[in-house]
């Protein structure tokens, strides 16, 4: 007869052989006989963090960051309802993750007991699929399938609810089942025809455009890599979402820069004006889209994504391709090749003046900012920042709010797996924890978090995480007292009503790094930035860098709300002419 | 101006609503009718009536017939969402004018009242194949299948003969002839 497994050492048996190696999560009682088995399974480290949903969000920034499934363990009760938001944020994003939450024993279920709250029914809606173990029997194939849940189609987050009692059970294990499909759900539904047509409607454009997003990410390396080649091959422009950073080098003459809300003029504008959109792997976001009625009109729209609930949901388009971006990407090219295989020469003079037209654009200069001698400019600090740090092959993550955007707009990726941000649910807090879990990931990289002063205290406590595990992350704030984006709305459609977004009694940063035992670093003039950021690269220990910056910058270009692409606020001056009336003011 | 969908435009446009029956065969386990129906609620969609139960008891399959209205764009949504629920086999999706398929509901009625009361309330129900469930002497119980509206307007004829209380299952659905949902 087989040997008997506890529910505990199955937890971690089927962690073993799904090849984890890092878990983030916090103990508690209705968990402790996973917790108590954790010192007999060597190849798996724990990462005790100081609040579970800085489990979630450093679980997001390892799996984003690694492309690996991130690993949360959280009790029941408490436990559990800390972990929601980074569930939600995993949900939105895409990101893959399994939590193993602790439950009070099963006979207890329902009686209200100490710590106990219905996991499995709050987080049904925000996990890709959730499991309440009432069979120890079950265990072990119920594990293994919510990684491959987890991991398969379109990434996401899962949760296995694990009752006291079962977890002291003893059964036999049983070892992951290769499925070849998932419920009858493939993920490719595309056909030669499909790509076919793809191709036509690329060889007859003359304004074409990428849009490009997190979906080219998720779909692994080679995938970015095939970005390339066609973007290349194509000699198409190319224009990425937030999440989508990093798939397309930001440095290359055929990148646009980012689109959306603060997008660059160039990128949105030729999303409005092309007469070909080919959507890889985003999904039509309202922060995308601006005003949904007035966007894209001429153009014809292809959408490229595993995902068939994104096709048609926010915007009709006329050739849909479901599919794994990588194996999308690689039949066009491949057709591509034996079909057109001058395509480049043939296409260059077709779409010159297409080209001469986003130069235009281009010099408007969307980007620029108005210097300043006295203060850092926040624009400044991440220009700066980028300039020293990007022969590093450095990970970012990010906060919420104008350092995020200011973030995604000066700091120029070249790989993916670089960018660590929260875009779908906005979560403030997501930057630190998150850097926490890329660091544990990549112990010998530069990892920074570009946060905002009012977001960092959110999650603040995971500095603590930093310093117990030697991870040597750099939290670059920039600091300017306010919340910044939800002071520039509130000038921009609240008449400058800053109601509570100015954080009196901020801690200062510099001694709470102290007091943390990890580095702070305070800089306060743009003629001292190089070298406090220079001495922060040189330090291997956690950083807290206080970047005093100016306090009423605004973020531009900017998209007003309820505003198609091709009407956007330049600068402070075109502020004044483009005011937000009417019905935009009730958008978010 | 004309119509969107993003969640953060306006609409002024009202788009045509059609009512659509759709069938889904989930894995009969726990919290599976929480999903559906929370994938409803959670996204703002509508449920008319509501009928569920377990049709195969070897592969322990439930059929869920939900009876819902919405745009075709939000028809399509409910389907593709529903497919990608992991306990989700397949999701049929049919209009309620659709003549290739059956539509029924079924409804009990309580009767109390006279004996011609009685028996007129029994009349009035013919069309509808009327089961008499349970008589005394006082009342009555039938039941009848039919459609929604026949029901709906069922029940209020009968409120002249003595109607006190009644009962009524959603929609369940099936094709004519041979054919079986794929």
């Amino acid at each position: 007869m087989s040997k008997l497994y506890s529910g505990a050492e199955i937890v971690f048996k089927c962690m073993e052989d799904q090849n984890v190696d890092h878990i983030f999560g916090y103990p508690g009682g209705a968990v402790l006989p996973i917790y108590d088995e954790l010192q007999n399974f060597k190849s798996i480290k724990h990462v005790l963090v100081r609040h579970e949903q800085g489990a979630g969000h450093a679980a997001e920034g390892y799996a984003r960051s690694s492309g690996k499934p991130g690993v949360i363990l959280v009790t029941s009760g408490p436990g559990a309802t800390n972990v929601v938001t980074a569930l939600t944020d995993a949900y939105m994003d895409s990101i893959p993750l399994v939590c193993i939450s602790g439950q009070v024993p099963t006979h207890l279920i329902g009686t209200d007991a100490f710590q106990e709250c219905d996991t499995t029914g709050i987080t049904r809606p925000c996990t890709k699929h959730n499991w309440l173990v009432k069979d120890i029997n079950d265990l072990a194939s119920t594990i293994h399938k919510a990684f491959e849940v987890a991991t398969t189609g379109r990434p996401g987050p899962v949760l296995v609810d694990i009752p006291k009692d079962i977890q002291f059970q003893k059964t036999k294990y049983s070892k992951p089942k290769k499925e070849k499909k998932l419920n009858g759900k493939s993920h490719n539904h595309f056909n030669q025809n499909s790509i076919d047509e793809l191709i036509e409607l690329m060889s007859k454009s003359s304004k074409p455009i990428f849009y490009t997003g997190g979906g080219v990410i998720n779909s692994g390396p080679k995938a970015s890599e095939l970005l390339r080649e066609l973007v290349y091959a194509t000699g198409f422009p190319i224009t990425s979402t937030l999440q989508g950073l990093g798939s397309f080098p930001g440095d290359d003459n055929q990148f646009l820069g980012m689109l959306g809300m603060h997008g660059t003029y160039e990128a949105n504008n030729a999303m409005h004006d092309c007469d070909l959109m080919i959507n890889i792997g985003a999904r039509f976001d309202d922060r995308i889209t601006g005003k949904i009625d007035e966007f894209s009109p001429k153009s014809k729209k292809v959408h490229i994504d595993i995902d068939p609930s994104s096709i048609n949901k926010n915007v009709k388009v006329d050739l849909a391709i479901v599919g794994d971006v990588k194996t999308v990407l690689s039949s066009t090219l491949k057709s591509l090749k034996q079909k057109k295989s001058k395509f480049l020469k043939s296409n260059k003079q077709k779409t010159s003046k297409w080209w001469e037209k986003i130069q235009k654009w281009r010099s408007v200069r969307s980007l620029d900012y108005i210097g300043s001698e006295e203060t850092i400019k926040p624009q400044y600090a991440i220009e700066r920042l980028y300039e020293l740090t990007k022969d590093k092959d450095s990970y970012i993550t990010t906060e919420v709010g104008q350092h995020q955007m200011w973030a995604a707009q000066h700091y120029k990726f070249n790989k993916p797996n670089r960018w660590m941000t929260s875009g779908g649910l906005g979560t403030m807090g997501y930057g630190l924890p998150a850097a926490v879990g890329v660091q544990v990931a990549h112990p010998k990289k530069l990892v920074i978090d570009i946060a905002g002063e009012a977001s960092v205290l959110m999650t603040i406590q995971e500095m603590s995480t930093a310093v117990q595990y030697n991870l040597p992350i750099k939290i670059f704030i920039l600091n300017n007292q306010y919340m910044g984006m939800v002071r520039q709305w509130q000038e921009l459609l609240h008449d400058k009503n800053y109601s509570e977004s100015y954080t009196a009694a901020l801690p200062d940063f510099v001694k709470l790094a102290e007091a943390y035992n990890c580095v702070g670093i305070r800089a306060k003039t743009p003629e001292e930035l190089d070298d406090k950021i220079i001495e922060m690269l040189n330090t291997d220990r956690p950083v807290i860098f206080d970047c005093m910056v100016d306090k009423v910058e605004n973020c531009f270009p900017m998209i007003p709300s309820g505003k198609p692409h091709n009407q956007m606020i330049l600068g402070p001056k075109d502020q004044e002419n483009k005011k937000i009336t009417g019905k935009g003011k009730s958008l978010v | 101006m004309p119509n969107s969908k993003s969640a953060y435009s306006f609409s002024n446009k009202k788009e045509k609503f059609d009512t659509h029956i759709i069938v889904v065969w989930v894995d009969n386990e726990a919290g599976v009718l929480a999903r559906v129906v929370g994938l409803f609620s959670g996204r703002g969609y509508n449920i008319e009536s509501l009928a569920v139960a377990q049709v195969d008891e070897k592969l322990k399959i439930s059929r869920i017939t939900i009876v819902t209205t919405g745009t075709p764009q939000v028809v399509n949504q409910i389907k593709l969402q529903l497919r990608k629920l992991v306990p989700v086999h397949k999701v049929a999706d049919f209009k309620r004018e659709d003549k290739a398929v059956i539509f029924k509901e079924m409804a009990l009625f309580k009767i109390v009242g006279p004996n011609n009361k009685l028996e007129s309330a029994l009349k009035a129900c013919k069309k509808y194949n009327p089961v008499l469930l349970d008589k005394t002497k006082k009342s009555n119980v039938i039941q009848i299948t039919a459609l929604r509206r026949e029901i709906d307007k069922m029940s209020k004829d009968l409120k002249k003969f003595g109607l006190v209380s009644v009962s009524r299952t959603g929609a369940v659905a099936m094709t004519r002839g041979a054919e079986i949902f794929k």
